[in-house]
């Protein structure tokens, strides 16, 4: 949740900037560059000329949590790893969204029985907001996640939401 | 030189020191007693006629069964381009053996990952610590008895 959301009265001026701050966001999701595994290739090749992630103005991999808003978990993730994503995670600024890609980060996958060392589903560590299932998942699919993903960014609002 | 060649300058050098050995088949190879290890990888590396300077690898290899843990060195000559293997058994409730990282340096992070993975404890290492799990895992995964663990730092192993 960033800072601006969820605190003015809904009304037309609202939802005109709702719909310019959805509309700049969902078109520069900045992933930050988070390849642990094999699925790191298919991110990479979703990022070259072929599929050009870059047609959606996410081609900017960020070195830095500081400057990202989207971690694509694209592989396996180990105990050990564990810690050191959560902590990237919190030094991303919000809206921060997380991707979970492939089969090890959303259950483990071919680890799921036999894998001493691999947390079963990044879920357990950070929040996630799309999974994109495959071993590894093609391009393709990372993209149709990233569509899925911009399709939620567009339902944010800086309106006060109704208490449920 | 072929393996049976091999085979006989270390007969030749230290006959008392082999358990057994053979020359035939897909891995030649050497079992020695683990204490003699540091002089007979010394002379396989310094024999003018052997030259071992490159250690492939060191595989830990656990037997319940014969309540060993065998340890396989496989050895290649750059200059020569021959190969061949010497084994060690140690006692699998403390399996001890020396360390060889002063002869070959690669010698260093395999004897870590043997020593994090399975619990050999190699003496006179340098710098014995784990290699791949964090300082504070239990036990060593790739033993036969290994049990995984119930969570790790609140994470649930199986949530």
């Amino acid at each position: 949740m960033a800072l601006i959301e969820g605190i003015f009265e809904p009304g037309l001026v609202v939802t005109t900037v709702d719909w310019v701050l959805n509309w700049s966001r969902k078109r520069s999701i900045f992933p930050m560059t988070f390849g642990i595994a094999c699925c790191a290739i298919e991110m990479i090749a979703t990022g070259a000329s072929r599929f050009d992630i870059d047609r959606f103005g996410s081609g900017a991999f960020r070195a830095t949590p500081r400057q990202a808003d989207l971690m694509i978990v694209a592989g396996t993730v180990t105990f050990k790893m564990a810690e050191r994503l959560r902590r990237l995670w919190e030094q991303m600024a919000e809206p921060r969204f997380v991707m979970a890609m492939g089969a090890c980060a959303i259950s483990g996958g071919p680890y799921h029985v036999h894998g001493y060392h691999v947390v079963k589903g990044v879920d357990q560590v950070v929040p996630v907001d799309v999974y994109i299932p495959g071993c590894p998942p093609r391009p393709e699919a990372l993209l149709e996640g990233l569509m899925r993903l911009q399709d939620k960014i567009e339902t944010r609002t800086i309106a006060k939401r109704e208490a449920l | 030189m072929t393996s049976s060649e091999i085979l006989e300058l270390v007969k030749q050098y230290d006959a008392d020191s082999i358990v057994s050995a053979t020359a035939e088949g897909l891995y030649p190879h050497v079992v020695i007693k683990p204490q003699r290890l540091v002089a007979i990888a010394t002379f396989l590396k310094t024999q003018p006629r052997l030259g071992f300077d490159l250690l492939r690898c060191i595989s830990a290899i656990d037997r319940p069964a014969q309540n060993s843990i065998e340890l396989a060195y496989d050895l290649l000559s750059t200059s020569l381009t021959h190969t061949f293997a010497v084994k060690v058994l140690l006692e699998r409730a403390d399996p001890q053996v020396a360390s060889v990282s002063a002869l070959w340096p690669a010698a260093e992070w395999h004897e870590r990952e043997a020593y994090d993975l399975m619990g050999v404890t190699f003496l006179h290492h340098p710098d014995l610590r784990r290699i791949l799990l964090p300082e504070d895992w239990p036990g060593h995964p790739l033993r036969k008895d290994y049990q995984d663990i119930v969570e790790y730092r609140g994470l649930k192993f199986n949530p």
